[in-house]
């Protein structure tokens, strides 16, 4: 008879919390007392990838560090639906000033506490991937450089969707937005341009930096609880589906995100000091059309004159990120 | 206004701002009927008593299972497990093996001593129950623990019925059917043996009895008839099996042929491989595919060395040899003589072709109807006459252990409510929860605990039993790889995965309840739901 361990719990093991573990070993998230760092009333649309990531991220967060902490927002989807004035969602202190200047407002929030000794109040910053990829790179770059006191945390929902769904230089190749319409020889978004930030967070070898997606919470949390134990510049980009830019059902959200790292094409690691030190491996490869056909800024790929040939360039992308960041779980000999 | 430069508002909080508003649809939460409990003859809460076993809570688990069956460790042996064919798990790995979990319950309920809860009050009415089987002992249990007064009678020696005198010790043992027996006696249930029911309107006039229930079973072996020399020793499996609980083991020889594919058949050869013969060759007239045994213990047989022979007819036995026709299967699947003949040495020809119910003791019974040797009855189990129930094998079903005992739960549902002079009614039933409403990504692969098996040596020359339990540490495993289909079991998927804060935890055992005051509508808790407990509904404007 083969040996079966037994695990700490079997039924629901990937689940957000269960009633057969201890409840420290539960998630932040299955807490009755979370700390709901983004309330309910907020404007997001329904099955919002990043209002989820946020609060996934911002618990955790509170969590790590006692509830002393202080975050700052980049413009962004984030930023607007959270806060029209006079009403706000958030339940820690929150700073909004530019779009592009939140990694630089962290900075000296972080450079004002070590002033005042305030060394237990921990600083976030935060934005979309519009303020963090393009228009807050530079003061990103700058804050990695200087090794500051700051967890940036970047919600990358793959364009510009608080403006309607404008490019950004985290945009996939081959992706409808309303800059890149499926029109021309080369529909979509271009092969070739942009950027993967977390790897040049990495070149900056600063302590910590990883990724990960609304859909595999518990790696999520672990990976902001680490990023806590660190001091200086950490960085963790989190992958949020948005049902509207990206054509998708508002229950397929969590599903979306799930696929893109179970295809490869978005790939979860993390990383300290500049050298990769994990890797979440996929449990169940998935061929990328999966990921792409319910996706409505995809549908030029397929439908009546498909694409096949851009699918499999789409492919080779995912192909080589799992070689790239090792997805995919050794063969036990 | 003593505000800021430009600030003319005091700051809000966002819950006043109502989002459920937008919602066209909502989320409800539900409970939906798992297939394991939808399949089973007993009807017992599976998933019910499991979500118990997962928690280590045994005693706990027993006790919900033994509200619809008072025999796990019996069922845990000799039930077919029609649970484990509909298990949703089967298509993602393997089944849930919730029959040893049952087995591994009912084992520890015999071996720590728990023992059913006594009826709170008595009705003052007696019911008396005809047979001693796994249907009758059924009724008596649920009867007795509604509160009412049951008398058994049996015929037999011990009691049991074909549980004994039909299923060897190999896969029964003796042992553990007089425990699960005797906790039913512990409830105040007289047990008459050897006491045949000649006559059962004598015999409820003659105890005062208000109702009866009929579970006599199928005791006689079919015949058929097969030109036989004089010396040709021809038996038939029944009688064989029920023979192996007396004095006097059966004499059957050194090759012994079963001719029959039933179950029995396969008892039947199974127990002369035992005896001692050297050769049990099963005779059936079609295919493996046709056979109506189960395929696990006709693989079983064949590890101990059973033989059997396809598409042959037995046309003439003589003292030391049988002459069969060759078959073939028609377009229809009926197996069609072929003239062509062979002989097959034996020194003993089993007959396992079908058992007949022996119903004298209806004789003279007014308004019952008999239709193909068995007694007809209704949706309520309740015969022809008035206040006589009937069910197990004497009654149109197919012949299990678990559907008798199902039986036997269902008569005594229905004389309660007809003592009353109410009619019983099931609850509804939920709506079944199928394998497209889970989202099995959150269950981890769990391959199924397999039981451990005696060796085939052993098999071939001994009674003791063929399949192994589990002990504690792999029972909690398998319990665990219950999937819960369509019942909450607090996974807390819900209440992390919403947007908008909108699920409410109510804390252990409370399970969750919606906020619509901010829920949207987005639907992702039923699509990351593990186990389809949430369903989306219109929104009533």
């Amino acid at each position: 008879m083969p040996f079966q361990p037994i695990k700490f719990y079997q039924t629901g093991t990937f689940t957000v919390g269960n009633r057969l573990l201890n409840p420290e070993q539960r998630s932040v998230q299955s807490h009755r007392d979370r700390s709901n760092a983004i309330n309910s009333g907020h404007r997001a649309c329904q099955g919002c990838g990043e209002a989820l990531g946020a609060r996934y991220a911002l618990d955790a967060a509170m969590e790590a560090s006692n509830s002393q902490l202080i975050a700052a927002n980049a413009t962004g989807c984030l930023e607007v639906f959270t806060t029209p004035y006079p009403e706000t969602s958030w339940q820690l202190p929150w700073m909004h000033s530019l779009f592009g200047n939140a990694a630089a407002v962290a900075t000296g929030i972080a450079a004002a506490l070590k002033v005042k000794g305030r060394n237990e109040v921990r600083v976030v910053a935060q934005g979309g991937d519009g303020g963090t990829t393009d228009i807050g790179f530079g003061c990103l770059s700058g804050m990695f450089e200087r090794n500051d006191d700051v967890l940036y945390i970047c919600y990358d929902n793959e364009a510009y969707m608080n403006t309607g769904v404008q490019r950004s230089s985290a945009t996939p190749p081959a992706a409808r937005t309303a800059t890149t319409m499926p029109v021309g020889a080369h529909p979509g978004n271009p092969f070739g341009q942009g950027k993967f930030v977390p790897a040049i967070a990495m070149a900056h070898e600063i302590p910590y930096v990883a990724t990960a997606t609304v859909a595999d919470l518990r790696d999520l949390e672990a990976k902001v609880k680490r990023a806590m134990e660190f001091r200086g510049a950490r960085y963790i980009h989190i992958l949020v589906p948005c049902p509207l830019g990206w054509g998708t059902a508002s229950d397929d959200t969590i599903l979306i995100a799930r696929l893109a790292h179970e295809t490869g094409l978005f790939p979860v690691f993390e990383a300290e000091h500049g050298v990769q030190v994990s890797a979440l491996t996929i449990r169940k490869q998935r061929p990328v059309e999966e990921y792409l056909k319910p996706q409505k800024r995809y549908a030029h790929l397929f439908g009546a004159k498909p694409k096949p040939d851009v699918i499999a360039r789409i492919q080779q992308r995912a192909d080589r990120n799992i070689r790239k960041y090792g997805l995919l779980q050794k063969e036990v000999a | 206004m003593d505000k800021p430069f430009a600030i003319t508002l005091d700051p809000g909080s966002s819950l006043a701002n109502h989002t459920g508003s937008w919602r066209t649809r909502k989320p409800v939460y539900l409970d939906r009927l798992p297939p394991c409990n939808a399949g089973c003859p007993a009807g017992e809460n599976i998933q019910g008593w499991l979500f118990h076993a997962e928690s280590g809570d045994y005693e706990k688990a027993w006790r919900v299972l033994t509200l619809d069956n008072p025999f796990p460790a019996i069922m845990g042996r000799v039930c077919y497990h029609p649970c484990e064919s509909a298990c949703n798990r089967g298509q993602l790995d393997s089944p849930v093996g919730i029959n040893s979990v049952e087995r591994f319950l009912g084992d520890e309920a015999i071996r720590r001593g728990w023992q059913f809860d006594q009826p709170s009050a008595s009705s003052g009415k007696k019911i008396l129950v005809v047979g001693a089987g796994p249907s009758g002992l059924s009724a008596a249990y649920h009867l007795a623990r509604l509160g009412h007064g049951v008398e058994i009678h049996d015929a037999g020696p011990l009691s049991g019925g074909m549980m004994r005198f039909g299923i060897p010790k190999y896969r029964l043992p003796r042992d553990v059917l007089d425990a699960e027996v005797a906790r039913i006696l512990e409830l105040g249930v007289t047990l008459k043996l050897n006491t045949k029911v000649a006559n059962i309107e004598a015999s409820m006039r003659a105890g005062n009895f208000d109702a009866a229930f009929l579970a006599v079973g199928a005791h006689i072996g079919k015949r058929t008839f097969i030109p036989a020399g004089d010396a040709a020793h021809i038996v038939d499996a029944i009688s064989v099996l029920r023979s192996m609980e007396g004095e006097d083991q059966p004499m059957l020889g050194r090759k012994v042929v079963v001719y029959g594919g039933g179950n029995t058949a396969i008892d039947a050869a199974r127990t002369a491989r035992r005896l001692g013969a050297t050769e049990a060759i099963i005779v059936y007239r079609r295919t493996r595919e046709k056979m109506p045994a189960h395929d696990f213990e006709v693989e079983e047989a064949l590890q101990e060395g059973i033989m059997i022979k396809w598409l042959s007819t037995i046309k003439h036995a003589d003292a030391h040899n049988l002459t069969l026709e060759k078959m073939k299967l028609d377009d229809k699947g009926f197996p069609q003589p072929t003239g062509e003949f062979e002989t097959m040495e034996a020194d003993s020809l089993v007959l396992a072709l079908g058992q007949d119910v022996d119903l004298s003791l209806l004789d003279g019974v007014s308004g019952l109807e008999i239709k193909d040797g068995v007694v007809q009855v209704g949706s309520n189990m309740m015969t022809g006459h008035a206040g006589i129930f009937a069910g197990g094998d004497m009654v149109p079903s197919e012949r299990t252990v678990t559907v008798g005992v199902g039986h036997g739960k269902k008569a005594a549902r229905h004389i309660d409510a007809w003592l009353r002079g109410t009619a019983y009614e099931p609850a509804t039933k939920h709506e079944p929860a199928t394998f497209n409403m889970l989202n099995p990504w959150y269950y981890s692969d769990a391959p199924k605990t397999l039981r451990p098996m005696l060796d085939a040596i052993r098999r071939q020359t001994s009674f003791d039993e063929v399949q192994g339990g589990l002990d504690e540490t792999n029972a909690l495993f398998e319990a665990r790889r219950c999937l819960s289909c369509g019942n909450c079991f607090e996974c807390d998927n819900c209440y992390g995965v919403c947007p908008d804060n909108a699920v409410i935890k109510l804390g252990p055992g409370k399970r969750f309840m919606f906020n619509y005051d901010y829920c949207k509508g987005c639907g992702i808790c039923v699509s990351e739901c593990p186990c389809g407990a949430i369903k989306m509904v219109p929104e009533e404007i």
